[in-house]
């Protein structure tokens, strides 16, 4: 006999499955603005690169009505693929057969794809669109998040994980987005929170709507939950790809090399940086100034700010970048701005990405919002992941440098392997004013003119230590460069690093002041 | 760039943009003990007290439920009771005025 018939009845059921909830839901999907699961994956990954497993599966939950209902793959479609050749774990949501809804069958379908991309060692993309657990499979559902979570924190620094939210992401759900390394939003269409605005109503009175609770908006902002905010789907795809361009595929490797390129001329870097440390200016030119192509690929653009993270490359080679913004709030450390760039050393270190810090800021922002807050402990982080960190670690103090800040932003005592300084730079324990006032306090209280006094006094301090070179006098820094320099110094010392071994105290694992 | 304002950090005065954020923070503000906030959104059930009434430390104010948690709400020192805010059956947000003492 021949296989016809049996090839006919593959077909069919296959056919039947790529249904997903069927065209009613589909049409509803769409409706939304949103694009089906399936399309979302074929367009992340290259041409017709997809294949899929589990499509034949089936849900096993016999209450509340459930023994009558067929959904198609549980809900969820898992594969691999490529993404410019390169093979890749997927998972996508399916909120066309039944809400998307989180069941045993559908978490474990889950969790086999995540087992493939650690056992495998390539990045996993998990697009999630769910109405959250699928009550009437009770307990079993909550053991399907718990298994994800738990593979999320195992293969955290070993694979790339990203998670792309297109829908709701409600409830306990929101934790596996949290686990990974980058949350991709877009506008009007992702939404996250542990309580919906119904519950909040209810319990709280407390009115709201989805979009102001856990909308694209408020993640990429407030919260700092998200790290990439797009206006469409498509938009957020090319996120994605660009990302992957940057990043390595495990860490066991180096992040591709690309042929270099030198930075586009309109980035002149002596005619961006003001010489009067009070004026502002955008930092991420600077950065632009001394990477190949100007081609600047920043990490959460919209939160915190003051601080500036994200990916470039010198000399074709991937560098992590993180830099104080004059621009926003003059550059201060504060909660947000620690944990966005502590979280991004750590993966920097995790992945082999070598790390260049250039610093311009006046310390911690003071005050007793920030205070209350645990400005202690999130500034902690920093000086946690830098310490730890031992990638290639580079350090070119701009203009600013006080105080604890100083010591945070990957200083010498921190261990920076190469530190260079501008000859604008003021290395001190803070800022001429503040300090002139501590140290001249009896003269200038004296003085018949205090203000006149103090304006001497500062202009003496600033004279004194509001420069590089005390810095300089006792090795803290390696050497003055001229801005023009910066890109070259930069290339040499991520060149001469390039074999570093630095070896720590054996340790389970540290005690981050999480 | 966006609206530059003067930022004050240990006396020097930088020019800079604020964020949504810093400027919406919370102004922080002694706390009076002689006002009992609510500290967690939720519903009074029960109040026990009258408005001129004479109560004892550690006496019941009232009872403010939240997340399925009846909260009692005692006296902090001994007082007469100025005026009460909240009426029972209302449902409260955070850190709002609901019992003031004399």
């Amino acid at each position: 006999m021949s296989l016809k018939r049996n090839i006919l009845d593959l077909r069919k059921r296959k056919e039947k499955v790529l249904q997903g909830g069927g065209e009613k839901a589909i049409q509803k999907q769409v409706a939304m603005g949103k694009l089906t699961a399936r399309e979302r994956v074929t367009s992340i990954l290259d041409e017709d690169s997809f294949h899929e497993y589990d499509l034949f599966v089936e849900h096993e939950a016999r209450d509340f009505g459930m023994e009558k209902k067929e959904l198609h793959g549980d809900g969820v479609i898992i594969g691999t693929g490529t993404i410019y050749g390169e093979p890749v774990c997927i998972f996508a949501q399916d909120f066309t057969v039944a809400g998307g809804s989180l069941g045993l069958m559908h978490a474990r379908k889950i969790t086999k794809i995540m087992d493939h991309a650690l056992k495998m060692r390539v990045p996993l993309i998990g697009i999630n669109d769910s109405g959250g657990a699928r009550i009437q499979e009770g307990v079993n559902s909550l053991a399907g998040y718990g298994e994800i979570f738990f593979r999320n924190t195992l293969a955290s620094g070993v694979i790339p994980q990203l998670s792309v939210i297109l829908g709701p992401c409600a409830g306990g759900a929101v934790y596996s987005p949290a686990l990974t390394d980058f949350v991709f939003v877009v506008e009007n269409i992702s939404k996250m929170f542990i309580t919906g605005p119904e519950v909040i109503k209810t319990v709280l009175g407390e009115e709201i709507s989805m979009e102001e609770l856990g909308g694209a908006k408020v993640h990429s902002e407030i919260t700092g939950n998200a790290h990439f905010y797009a206006l469409s789907e498509y938009e957020c795809f090319e996120q994605i790809k660009k990302l992957l361009t940057f990043i390595p595929w495990h860490n066991g490797k180096k992040a591709k090399a690309f042929p270099p390129k030198p930075p586009k001329p309109e980035f002149k870097i002596e005619d961006i940086v003001p010489a009067d440390p009070t004026q502002p200016y955008d930092i991420r030119n600077v950065i632009k100034s001394v990477v190949d192509d100007s081609d600047f690929f920043e990490v959460m653009e919209n939160f915190a700010g003051n601080i500036v993270i994200g990916f470039g490359r010198m000399n074709g080679e991937t560098v992590g970048f993180v830099a104080n913004q004059p621009m926003v709030l003059a550059g201060v450390l504060d909660c947000d701005s620690s944990d966005k760039a502590a979280r991004f050393i750590r993966y920097c270190d995790a992945f082999n990405i070598p790390l260049v810090t250039l610093e311009d800021m006046p310390g911690y922002l003071p005050g007793v919002d920030q205070e209350h807050m645990g400005v202690i402990r999130h500034g902690a982080k920093i000086l946690y992941a830098y310490s730890e960190a031992t990638v290639p670690k580079i350090t070119v103090i701009i203009r600013k440098a006080y105080g604890g800040g100083y010591i945070a932003m990957n200083s010498r005592h921190m261990k920076a392997d190469f530190m260079f300084a501008w000859p604008t730079a003021e290395i001190a324990v803070m800022g001429p004013e503040g300090a002139a006032n501590i140290i001249f306090r009896k003269e200038i209280m004296a003085a018949e003119d205090p203000d006149a006094v103090r304006r001497e006094k500062v202009a003496e301090y600033k004279e004194k230590f509001a420069n590089p070179y005390v810095a300089a006098a006792k090795g803290y820094i390696d050497t003055v460069i001229e801005p023009l320099e910066t890109r070259n110094m930069l290339l040499h010392s991520i060149e001469v690093s390039s074999n570093k071994a630095d070896r720590r105290p054996q340790k389970k694992h540290g005690i981050p002041p999480f | 760039m966006g609206k530059i304002t003067e930022f004050n950090i240990d006396g020097t005065l930088y020019q800079t943009e604020l964020t949504k954020k810093f400027e919406n923070r919370k102004i922080w503000k002694k706390p009076d003990p002689k006002q009992i906030m609510s500290f967690i959104p939720g519903a009074i059930v029960e109040i026990f007290v009258k408005e001129g009434q004479k109560v004892k430390a550690g006496e019941g104010l009232m009872i403010l439920e939240a997340m399925k948690m009846k909260n009692r709400i005692e006296m902090p020192f001994d007082g007469v009771i100025k005026k009460i805010y909240v009426t029972e059956g209302v449902k409260v947000p955070n850190r709002l005025l609901m019992l003031e003492i004399e």
